[in-house]
């Protein structure tokens, strides 16, 4: 439940209706211009493409795009490719919103250093024992899936809210209703607006806390309409992944080329492939040549959007926390491979199509 | 069971060379137990190159079921199902489902099912130092509610009963949620694996005050630490006024790469180089913390 609503005539008013103001100016600097895609629709061509139908459209009622960046294992650059990415597509006019998922560590904000502008507490729901009506049945804590109501005789159940997903079970059980609910606090919501008037959401969870997955799900429910999402998913392929890649239109896969690389990359793409999501790799820090990758590549048709290579500068301008694009424009050029790739797979124009 | 103690490595963010730090540790620490935690993205079995000598099946979660022939569309799942699992045709989509069971209690027809299946495998090895390995792996995108991270801990542990070796090195998941707090939850010593990137010093401040808030003894290490010294420095007195014992400070190694290709650690590859050296270095400072519990 956000405090603040996005409408219409505020965006109006900030200039993302009109693209990005101010800094475009300088975008020449950038090389943006003439790096700028061709609008038209690139054929679907060859094996590579997974989905020809443009999918943009029809999942939601609006026009925008799920664009999510994920990894497996951690640290392989995803969150650089994400900034990048937003960065590179806000500076080519078009509507950017970057949702950040990864809600245990998020580091977006670091990089596009948006001013907070509101902050928002994120909630679930979590039982209360109205101690008068109970007649300590158990009913409740048989039930409940998580061991999040235990029941001592003569006792009213004893709630754990951290074991507790919300889910409102023990409510409708209780034969004497004497289960209310309560709202408990496991993170927060912080908006604002960043670099190149890239709007921006990110969740953080309360340390010590484990639900991941309902802050993941609210921060996703702050998308805008009409604009293209990039979203930054949790590291790891478990429920976190499938939770912020369910909906998507097309995964940017980051991996490196060594044997960890690898071996979490083939986990993340089955997950994405038994979504049905269409997909596509960016192989960073891509020095050392790596067979098994590239036989991984092949066997599995996987298409390759970009290769960044290994650059010690590039990790210490991310050290400090800078747009790598804008600190080292001769990078421009492989996120710009990046973008003609995504709209070649996705089979629709991305810059300045959407709006 | 009493003497047993229990290191966790973790790094809040992932890519820290974290899995590389445990290998090498693992291979100086003869007297141990590895334990792989990062359940769906397991590594440390690439290092330690085991045999594999039992596999035991996890099972995950419930999940529900509709069983279409004989549900009468009355709806009440759909109104009691708060994670919008169960679509207007009443099929369950596996993914949405978060298992909680009210859809099965609540269903007046009692048509639903509601049962857990295979989800991953849980795997009792032995490495290549012919010391014992614990690894699991989960079933891509399944849930990791954190089950199979206590698995992997409580088989390690059993091992380490049965055979009297007084030490477990567990590899911790990356972040801060639930598999993390599920490998933290009653160890003696958190290390933890950073790097002197802004993003790194962020995760840093949020995973040692989930250490200290499970009250395990908290070490530091940075990894690819002239990457930037600055942070490094930060990091350090930040650890420091934290009360966290700072270990050392690893540099950047481009021969890690060389290390996973081959299957073995930095020790092995490059025994003279000075990421070998402060292992060895951070060794000895972990032994003497041990002693010290
Ligand atoms: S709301 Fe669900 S998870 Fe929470 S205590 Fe009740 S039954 Fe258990
Ligand atoms: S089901 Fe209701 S009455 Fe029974 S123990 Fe739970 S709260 Fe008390
Ligand atoms: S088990 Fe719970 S989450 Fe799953 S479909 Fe039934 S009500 Fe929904
Ligand atoms: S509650 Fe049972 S009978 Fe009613 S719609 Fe759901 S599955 Fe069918």
């Amino acid at each position: 439940m956000p405090v603040r609503v996005w409408d219409a005539g505020r965006e109006e008013e900030a200039g993302w209706a009109e693209g990005p103001s101010g800094l475009l100016k300088n975008a020449s600097a950038l090389s943006v211009e003439k790096d700028r895609p061709t609008r038209e629709v690139l054929p679907a061509s060859s094996k590579n493409v997974r989905s020809a139908e443009p999918r943009w459209y029809g999942r939601r009622q609006d026009r925008s795009m799920n664009i999510v960046i994920a990894s497996g294992k951690g640290g392989t650059g995803k969150t650089t490719i994400a900034v990048n990415l937003a960065y590179f597509l806000a500076r080519s006019g078009q509507v950017v919103q970057y949702l950040d998922c990864d809600v245990e560590e998020p580091n977006g904000h670091l990089f596009l250093k948006p001013r907070i502008e509101s902050q928002v507490s994120a909630t679930v729901m979590v039982p209360t024992i109205v101690e008068k009506k109970c007649n300590f049945c158990g009913e409740c804590s048989t039930k409940c899936q998580y061991n999040a109501l235990v029941s001592l005789p003569g006792i009213p159940p004893l709630v754990f809210p951290g074991l507790c997903h919300g889910c409102g079970l023990c409510i409708h059980v209780c034969p004497e209703n004497a289960i209310a609910e309560d709202k408990r606090k496991i993170g927060r919501l912080e908006k604002g607006v960043g670099l190149e008037n890239i709007s921006c959401v990110h969740g953080v969870l309360n340390v010590g806390e484990a639900m991941a997955v309902p802050l993941i799900r609210k921060v996703k429910d702050c998308g805008l309409d009409n604009c293209v999402h990039i979203i930054d998913a949790p590291p790891g392929t478990a429920c976190p992944l499938v939770a912020t890649i369910g909906d998507a239109d097309l995964a940017i896969m980051v991996t490196e080329p060594t044997p960890f690389g690898l071996h979490d990359l083939s986990i993340a793409v089955s997950v994405a492939e038994k979504l049905s999501i269409p997909l596509g790799l960016v192989i960073n820090r891509d020095t050392n040549h790596f067979p098994p990758l590239e036989r991984y590549i092949e066997k599995h048709s996987l298409d390759v959007f970009t290769r960044i290579p290994e650059d010690r500068r590039i990790a210490e301008h991310y050290s400090k926390g800078d747009i790598i694009i804008s600190a080292l424009p001769e990078y421009t050029s492989r996120i710009h491979d990046l973008v003609s790739s995504m709209e070649r797979v996705s089979g629709t124009t991305i810059i300045g199509g959407a709006v | 069971m009493n003497n047993i103690k229990e290191i966790v490595v973790v790094s809040g963010k992932g890519g820290t060379g974290k899995t590389s730090v445990v290998g090498a540790l693992a291979s100086l620490l003869t007297n141990r137990v590895a334990a792989d935690c990062d359940v769906d993205a397991a590594n440390l079995h690439m290092i330690l190159n085991p045999v594999v000598i039992e596999e035991k099946a996890f099972i995950g979660g419930k999940k529900a079921t509709i069983d279409l022939s004989r549900c009468t569309g009355c709806g009440t799942c759909r109104e009691v199902c708060r994670f919008q699992a169960i679509s207007e045709g009443y099929v369950v989509d596996h993914r949405q489902c978060e298992g909680c069971g009210a859809c099965y209690f609540l269903c007046p027809a009692g048509v639903v099912d509601f049962s857990s299946s295979y989800a991953g495998s849980c795997y009792i090895c032995r490495d290549k130092y012919s010391a014992p390995l614990v690894y699991a792996e989960l079933l891509p995108g399944e849930e990791n509610s954190g089950k199979l991270v206590a698995m992997v801990r409580n088989e390690a542990r059993s091992l380490a009963e049965k055979s009297g070796t007084p030490l477990v090195i567990v590899d911790g998941p990356p972040g801060i949620g639930c598999p993390v707090i599920s490998s933290m939850t009653g160890v003696h010593v958190a290390v933890v694996v950073t790097e002197p990137t802004i993003s790194g010093v962020h995760d840093l401040e949020r995973i040692i005050d989930l250490a200290q808030f499970f009250k395990c003894k908290t070490a530091v290490v940075v990894n690819k630490g002239d990457v930037n010294p600055d942070y490094c420095k930060r990091i350090e007195e930040y650890s420091t006024t934290k009360g966290c014992t700072f270990l050392g400070v690893i540099p950047y190694e481009p021969r890690i790469t060389e290390a996973q290709i081959r299957a073995t650690t930095i020790l092995d590859v490059a025994p003279d180089s000075p990421t070998s050296e402060i292992i060895r270095v951070i060794h000895k400072k972990l032994l003497t913390i041990l002693e010290e519990l």
